[in-house]
């Protein structure tokens, strides 16, 4: 098995795993908030976004304020795990890399 | 393989930082806050206070509580304003927003300890209790100041133990805490804004 099999697809790619970053670091993060992060379109984001979900990586939490829907994301304790081995991965491929 | 993975890598902690770290906190702020703070405690000196060993704390007709209570006021005021006002000018020049789910955070810890502290020494201080005063303002400053450095860049947290360290000093010496209180409050933050100062100078 190669060490590029610990590199996880899902975040091959700089949006998916900017925000799976940004997650990592803050309990809740609101679309809104990504977005302006991130400096991407509103249908850009929610289709990377529906990836994570789907893969169960992170959840939505859909809330009111002021009669606004707010709608808030959370990294799961799958998506924690599945980003520290992506790191790890990477790490890895630079440490050969160096070598 | 292709694939350059340092840059991921760079743009992981980037992100990371801007995401849950608040950058824009000024160096001269605190020095012209100690300066406020020094201003303050020479105030207090020369109108409010009778000489330390005088103090007898069990009484309090020599002290004047709402005149220093109103000097603690504006001391903090003018810091806050002033801190206020650098912050805005810092964060339009490195184009950032300042108002943002960083900040909140940042303010939220900042305030929680900060706050219970302050009721809690008004409290005492109405019941004529101000024997521990300096030393409490100086130890809840400095956890104030622990927990927020979660969410700064740069070392808030030394200053933050510091300010601990001098507040519990201070309660041993009873007394004194007026000088510990411009030790603390003065030139502690001179020091850590000269040093953040010439930090920021340097990038």
């Amino acid at each position: 098995m190669s060490i590029i099999d610990n590199i996880n697809k899902l975040f091959d790619h700089r949006i998916r795993l900017g925000i799976m970053s940004i997650l990592m670091v803050n309990e809740k993060v609101n679309f809104k908030r990504l977005k302006e992060l991130l400096e991407v379109t509103d249908g850009n984001l929610a289709s990377h976004i529906k990836a994570l979900e789907k893969a169960e990586y992170i959840i939505v939490e859909k809330s009111f304020i002021d009669r606004k829907p707010n709608t808030q994301y959370m990294a799961t304790k799958l998506g924690r795990a599945e980003f520290k081995k992506h790191i790890e991965a990477l790490e890895n491929i630079i440490k050969k890399q160096m070598n | 393989m292709q694939k350059d993975y340092f840059k991921d890598i760079s743009e992981i902690k980037d992100l990371m930082n801007r995401s849950s770290r608040f950058i824009s906190l000024s160096g001269l702020s605190g020095i012209l806050a100690g300066c406020y703070a020094l201003i303050g405690a020479a105030v207090a000196y020369l109108y409010f206070l009778p000489p330390a060993i005088n103090i007898d704390y069990s009484s309090t007709k020599e002290i004047k509580v709402n005149y220093i209570i109103l000097d603690l006021i504006l001391v903090a005021t003018f810091s806050i304003v002033t801190a206020i006002i650098l912050t805005m000018k810092k964060a339009k020049s490195n184009q950032e927003k300042i108002w943002d789910a960083t900040t909140q955070r940042l303010l939220l810890n900042f305030m929680v300890p900060l706050a219970a502290g302050g009721v809690y020494i008004l409290i005492q201080a109405y019941q004529n209790h101000f024997g521990l005063s300096a030393a409490l303002m100086l130890i809840f400053y400095g956890l104030a100041l622990v927990n927020a450095s979660k969410f700064t860049i740069g070392n808030v947290q030394f200053l933050g133990y510091a300010e601990i360290i001098l507040g519990l000093i201070c309660a041993a010496f009873p007394g004194y805490g007026l000088y510990f209180w411009a030790l603390g409050f003065g030139v502690l933050h001179i020091v850590y804004g000269t040093l953040m100062y010439r930090a920021e100078k340097k990038q």
